[in-house]
């Protein structure tokens, strides 16, 4: 079977206010050696018997199409068999 | 055209919650509106007597709310749905110079498909977005009064019946409502085609108010824009919600006229603006 796990994160720039709470949240519980939180979605995408190339190809139009807003959003993908 | 022939429709889908006095609101300005599920306008899972056709309208208003419970982000599955659905015939309704108006989670669907910003004149809309409405800085959802600035010129067929530069009291009420440029240089195209409408301002009318004046940190302020045409138009705060002055958080110290008429809230003329145009245009 294969399976795409598309990680989904912020592009450089675009505020943070959920890693940036989660920073300050950490900080006050001791946590002193947080430099910064940054957060990621992944989803895993189980794609069948579908061959690897084409599910890359498939799961790249899932990201442009639905999963990401590229003026926001980088997104990476790995397929695995 | 006949104010009382024109026939809007309020599109739902599950998670909006907004339909009912969006419907409501466009009565009360003296046309017909009526609340369609998507489905109904694409004919998957409905009755033949439910079904109904997007040209046969002339307005859409895409309600707040919550659609598909936000999952993904904030309009992107209603979005999805309407581009693969409805786009052929979306566009053809933009084309004819029929009015699409997205509130809150409308804006959010808007931007998603590319109808919006959408900086290039004739073309329905960008195959992919050219913007985004993200988390608001504070990192939660905003329920205020908001102080709107009026800074088109006359190109948004939605606002002509409110001057320029006029503030006006708007209800925030969304957690992703910044509004973010894919290329901040499109900023100047943007004004430069006069399709900035609302931004948020301060009780000292600074045009680079600090929270809460600006609820979510929008780049430039921006509250609402609109298509080169001015006929596709969204916006974060809800308009149909100051509908009445009664709707109005200070309504009980100023009374139900505060200069605009005996109980005219600030956000009636968007409804107002548009039916005038519709009645002249078509």
């Amino acid at each position: 079977m294969v399976r795409a796990e598309v990680i989904v994160h912020l592009k450089p720039g675009i505020s943070d206010p959920e890693g940036s709470n989660t920073t300050k949240a950490l900080h006050l519980l001791g946590f002193d050696a947080v430099q910064s939180v940054h957060t990621t979605k992944v989803w895993e995408i189980d794609l069948g018997d579908t061959p690897e190339a084409e599910a890359r190809e498939q799961v790249d139009k899932m990201c442009r199409r639905l999963l990401t807003n590229p003026v926001i959003h980088d997104y990476d993908v790995e397929i695995r068999s | 055209m006949n104010k009382s022939d024109i026939k809007w429709a309020v599109l739902r889908i599950e998670g909006t919650n907004s339909e009912d006095e969006s419907a409501q609101v466009m009565r009360e300005i003296g046309v017909q509106s009526e609340i369609v599920h998507l489905k109904q306008f694409t004919g998957h899972d409905v009755a033949d007597h439910e079904r109904r056709n997007l040209a046969d309208y002339d307005g859409l208003w895409i309600a707040g709310g919550f659609s598909a419970g936000d999952y993904i982000r904030a309009g992107a599955i209603l979005a999805a749905r309407v581009k693969s659905r409805l786009g052929n015939d979306l566009s053809e309704f933009v084309e004819a110079g029929k009015p699409v108006l997205g509130i809150c989670n409308g804006f959010q669907i808007l931007v998603e498909t590319g109808l919006l910003p959408n900086l290039e004149p004739g073309q329905a809309y960008t195959q992919a977005p050219t913007a985004a409405l993200h988390l608001n800085d504070c990192g939660h959802y905003e329920c205020r009064p908001s102080l709107l600035r009026h800074v088109n010129r006359g190109n948004c067929k939605f606002t002509t019946g409110i001057p320029h530069d006029e503030v006006r009291t708007v209800i925030s009420s969304h957690a992703e409502g910044k509004f973010i440029l894919a290329d901040d240089r499109d900023y100047e195209r943007l004004v430069d085609q006069d399709q900035v409408v609302f931004t948020y301002t301060d009780p000292d009318g600074s045009d680079d108010p600090a929270y809460p004046w600006s609820p979510n940190g929008a780049a430039h302020a921006i509250a609402g824009v609109c298509n080169p045409e001015g006929t596709v138009f969204g916006m974060m705060p809800h308009p149909e919600r100051v509908f009445y002055r009664r709707n109005h958080p200070d309504w009980t110290r100023t009374g139900l006229d505060a200069g605009l008429g005996f109980d005219v809230g600030d956000g009636r003329a968007v409804f107002e603006s548009i039916v005038d145009y519709q009645v002249k245009r078509l």
